[in-house]
């Protein structure tokens, strides 16, 4: 790429490293792929080292040194997405397009890759090509796709039968996504009024603003659970030349998708709960952190802030106030789960690594360039916007004594019905079984908050939503009787973890393949009793690693080893006490095959 | 203003400072934690786990935490004991770490530890991994079968003007460092020397030196890693 | 008072670390008066006359005749002791872990310096008698349960010694620091 196309590039962003995020992305948009020299040229122009660019480049998985074909298929290879038959079209994409999962065509026409949920579990296979949604895909399709691309037609062009509900059709987004929402609480439903709740702040003092959401008892919906209006409060005692706002959307926990049906249908309340925790905390910048895999909401969500502006509910000035001032951008990540975790997700937003950072000290003291900065979920902002505008104490009347209000719940897997339902904290897992469609007699579990939750067993059905019982991100994955539930579920979110993992701790690095291999070895049969003990005891080491995510990697593993134990004893070997997994005829299979002769053990 | 903090470490009291770091204040109250990634006087970055205590409780890491007044802090139980050994095993089989014919055998870190804890073999199996030796640099050799990934040299060596010579490239298990090779050509000799201290292992080497100091007079041949700092016994100067 | 039976042997490895077995100097008199050898090297006894006591294993696994020998080993032996690095992790002999069994083949008959043009025919080795190469060296605690581990290349004479006597004389085995050594 010439110097003077990288000088642009650098230029919009005013020549600011700490936004090596966006010129990354922006070179790549342009590029197709951020080869060698424009390495070279960008670390002469930013005036930092190749290997400080390298560090960011190769940590997210959307970014590539090497080009990844004109039109770059993305499969999420998610649990769900194996349920509904993500092998087949796998296989039908290779086989149309005549090269394997992490290649390009000779051509350079088509590359096939793998990805982390791209948060459509309520429509799986799906895939993402050139930044647009295909979901429901068959292997039909695939070939269809494949076919169709190399016939030279665009990405529009692929879409032949209409869009989805919602906004989903609008121009701006113009996707195959459906919403599916299922049921409508007090984020989602339709009475909501742009402006109301942020006149109604703006007439209390922030302090005021920040005792109506101390008075909500609203908890972060992000998964963590902290409270809200204690974050708002230490932000705004904390020290700084700047406060900063951020808005978590880099849902990434597989088998979340609530966030991305927000953003589609709710935009504004999104906007309008970060302006509301500006004013709170005295912050004049907000950032919306969007994961790369929706960026297809990105004209749309651009379009909508640009709205707001004319509105003078952001800019200069917000209705008439002279001393609140407040924008929002929004920022991309490049694919990393990693990041949801919100020091990690600063560091992203500063051009880095996405690796959690030591707490103390934390965002609300030392966040986005060390400054104040609140960090806080799609559907939190949301819901206090619902809070200024109806009371704390209204807020409380909804959803249970500890955990107050409505909770965005994602459900996919075994149902009739997946889809968004926002319900009051309280419900029980049956409840929500009921809600969803499922014969509960074919239930073999239930995936509660993720991979990094707990996957339960029929028991514990009646087990309650909330922060005191079943704390939950949202995400319930349904899985069928029919399931291998350690072969499809626990395998497969442990290799997310493993693909996800920063690889800062030692632990989370270098245990979690370990773990994953004992879990092999007892799925092909070759486990022992001792291996359940080490899966237990080694697991204890996970702990000491820093963040959520390493703390939580094995959990695919103990959870479903603690609530479905047989499945792991019905395939240990009986009357073997110790066995390292060693075959003689698969080790000597190598020499055997160069030295042309054949092996009898 | 240095304001005087009074902690609880293992039951004894230890003073510090304020904005100090636990593992320091341990230090010098001579009671030794054991470390890898720390370099001390440098920011940490928490990045092996060894120096896990529990700290009023809960499980953290003793070279991040500042203290604070009243910390009652455990450094040693067996469950400590069982998450600090497991942390150096884990190193152990998640490199290629053949201590008989490494250059640093003797004066490791890395193998010290397990020294001091009675190692004989990690509970862990050996992965194997495939990893390269860099030997293009006139100075340096970059053998990363003995990396520990503990971000050392990232953080301790840069060019004159603060850039990074080290940096870790790719995520989760295929996490690496990378060298700069612009810059790693413009390092002098005592750069050098400093990126072969700062390495706890043998990662890092010197080109055509080693083995110079016979078996038997290394540095943690008689003397167990720690020793030192838990001799020491010399609280801070109040 | 009956002397324990022991049993030695040298799998992938350089019988270094029975030579550190003999270097206990003049407590070689002091364990001939607790233990007798069955099969081992020291005795040239080749197989197994009787049930063992203890099990010295040194060397890993490369190849299926070192797989037979140690499963052999515990089969006898009711304590089975990897001995040195080469028993614990491979060793030496695992640095080719990382090469394709073919490609290690081919560098020691057809391509090595050592046998340029001498093996015009370019054959691999491959008489049903031989042992066959497994695709890597493997730990001997990867194949059996392993008791016992006493690293060191070798292991120092004093560690044996004292992990011996301490088994011998069913005392708590409690190795000094400066015996225990990687090297």
């Amino acid at each position: 790429m010439n110097n003077t196309k990288i000088e642009s590039i650098v230029g919009r962003y005013n020549g600011d490293a700490t936004r090596l995020m966006d010129i990354l992305i922006d070179i790549q948009d342009e590029m197709g792929c951020i080869p060698d020299d424009s390495i070279q040229q960008l670390s002469r122009i930013l005036d930092i080292s190749k290997v400080d660019i390298e560090q960011t480049l190769t940590f997210y998985h959307f970014l590539s040194k090497t080009p990844r074909g004109k039109f770059t298929i993305y499969l999420n290879n998610s649990a769900v997405a194996n349920m509904f038959g993500r092998k087949e079209v796998a296989q039908a994409f290779e086989d149309a397009a005549g090269c394997k999962f992490g290649e390009v065509t000779s051509d350079g026409l088509i590359g096939l890759f793998n990805t982390s949920c791209i948060g459509m579990n309520d429509q799986e296979p799906a895939a993402i090509i050139n930044n647009a949604v295909f979901t429901r895909l068959t292997p039909f399709r695939a070939k269809e796709i494949i076919r169709d691309l190399r016939k030279g037609k665009s990405i529009p062009e692929l879409f032949v039968a209409g869009y989805g509900d919602g906004n989903n059709s609008s121009d701006l987004i113009h996707a195959v996504v459906n919403n599916h929402i299922m049921k409508k609480g007090a984020v989602l439903a339709e009475n909501y009024e742009l402006g109301i709740s942020t006149h109604r702040a703006m007439e209390m003092s922030p302090e005021a603003v920040i005792e109506e959401v101390k008075k909500s008892n609203i908890r972060g919906r992000g998964g963590a659970g902290f409270p809200t209006g204690l974050k708002w409060e230490f932000c705004r005692k904390s020290p700084g030349e700047k406060h900063f706002v951020f808005c978590n959307a880099d849902e990434g926990e597989p088998g979340t998708f609530k966030d991305r049906v927000i953003l589609t249908e709710k935009p504004d309340m999104i906007f309008e709960g970060m302006t509301i925790g500006a004013y709170a905390i005295g912050a004049e910048e907000g950032i919306l952190y969007l994961r790369y895999e929706y960026k297809y909401l990105q004209d749309f969500l651009e379009k909508h802030l640009e709205d707001l502006r004319q509105k003078n509910l952001l800019g200069k000035n917000i209705l008439g106030n002279p001393d609140f001032n407040f924008d929002i951008r929004i920022q991309f990540g490049a694919g990393a789960y990693v990041c949801g975790e919100e020091s990690a997700l600063l560091e992203s937003a500063e051009g880095k690594r996405g690796e959690p950072r030591d707490r103390p000290p934390f965002p609300v003291e030392k966040g986005y360039l060390q400054q104040p900065t609140i960090v806080n979920n799609v559907e939190t902002f949301c819901s206090v916007v619902k809070v200024i505008q109806n009371g704390g104490d209204w807020y409380r009347t909804l959803g249970t004594k500890e955990s107050s209000g409505t909770k965005l719940l994602s459900v996919s897997g075994d149902c009739r019905f997946p889809g968004v339902y926002e319900v009051e904290w309280g419900f029980s897992v049956n409840d929500i079984l009921d809600m969803v469609g499922t014969d509960k007699d074919q239930v073999q579990a239930v995936q509660v908050g993720g991979p990094s939750g707990s996957c339960i067993a029929p028991n514990e059905f009646s087990r309650i939503l909330c922060f005191t019982d079943l704390a939950t991100g949202g995400s319930l994955i349904i899985i069928g009787k029919h399931r291998n539930l350690l072969r499809d579920i626990a395998l497969n979110f442990t290799d997310f973890f493993i693909e996800e993992s920063c690889g800062s701790c030692t632990p989370c690095r270098a245990l979690t393949p370990i773990l994953r291999n004992k879990l092999v070895k007892i799925i092909e049969g070759k486990g022992v009793m001792s291996d359940l003990r080490d899966l237990e005891n080694w697991s204890k080491i996970m702990k000491t690693n820093r963040c959520g995510l390493g703390q939580t990697a094995v959990n695919p593993i103990l959870s479903s080893l603690k609530n479905f134990r047989d499945l792991y004893t019905s395939k240990i070997q009986q009357d073997v006490a110790y066995d390292q997994g060693f075959r003689m005829d698969e080790a000597v299979a190598e020499a055997c095959q160069a030295t042309y002769r054949g092996f009898n053990y | 203003m240095n304001q005087i903090i009074k902690i609880e470490i293992d039951g004894q009291v230890c003073m510090g400072q304020k904005g100090q770091y636990l593992v320091d204040v341990a230090r010098e109250n001579g009671i030794y934690i054991p470390t890898l990634c720390n370099i001390i006087g440098m920011k940490p970055r928490g990045a092996c786990r060894l120096c896990t205590v529990r700290v009023n409780g809960k499980l953290m890491t003793s070279c991040t935490t500042p203290i604070s007044n009243g910390m009652q802090v455990e450094t040693k139980s067996e469950e400590l004991d069982n998450l600090r050994n497991g942390i150096i095993e884990l190193m152990f089989a998640e490199g290629n770490h053949f201590c008989p014919a490494c250059e640093k055998s003797g004066n490791c870190e890395l193998q010290a530890l397990a020294y001091r804890f009675r190692i004989s073999v990690p509970r862990f199996p050996f992965q194997f991994p495939q990893r390269d030796i860099e030997a293009g640099h006139p100075l340096l050799i970059k053998d990363h079968n003995r990396c520990i990934l503990c971000k050392r040299c990232i953080r301790a060596i840069k060019d004159e003007s603060g850039k990074s010579i080290f940096a870790f490239t790719k995520r989760g298990p295929k996490v690496g460092i990378s060298i700069d090779t612009t810059l790693s050509a413009k390092m002098d000799k005592t750069l050098a020397q400093k990126a072969v201290e700062i390495c706890p292992v043998g990662a890092i080497l010197p080109r055509a030196q080693a083995f110079r100091s016979p078996i038997g007079t290394r540095k943690y041949d008689k003397t167990p890693i720690g020793e030192e700092e838990s001799s020491k016994k010399d609280p801070v100067a109040l | 008072m009956k002397k324990a039976v022991i049993a030695t042997t040298s799998l992938a490895g350089c019988f270094g670390c029975h030579m550190s077995l003999l270097d206990i100097d003049a407590k070689i008199l002091d364990l001939i008066e607790l233990v007798e050898f069955d099969k081992s090297p020291i005795n040239d006894l080749k197989t197994f006359t009787r049930e063992c006591d203890i099990g010295l294993i040194e060397g890993g696994c490369c190849n299926s005749e070192n797989v037979e020998v140690l499963k052999d080993f515990r089969k006898h032996c009711k304590i089975l002791i990897s001995v040195g690095e080469c028993a614990i992790m491979g060793g030496l002999p695992a640095l080719r872990n990382n090469i394709p069994v073919k490609e290690c083949l081919e560098e020691a008959y057809l391509n090595g310096p050592s046998v340029a043009g001498n093996n015009e025919a370019g054959i691999i080795p491959n008489d049903d008698e031989l042992p066959i190469l497994l695709n890597k060296v493997y730990p001997c605690h990867d194949i059996v349960k392993i008791d016992y581990h006493l690293p060191g290349c070798p292991p120092r004479a004093g560690l044996i010694w004292e992990a011996l006597y301490a088994l011998l004389t069913n005392q708590k085995i409690d190795l000094p620091y400066e015996l225990v050594k990687y090297d």
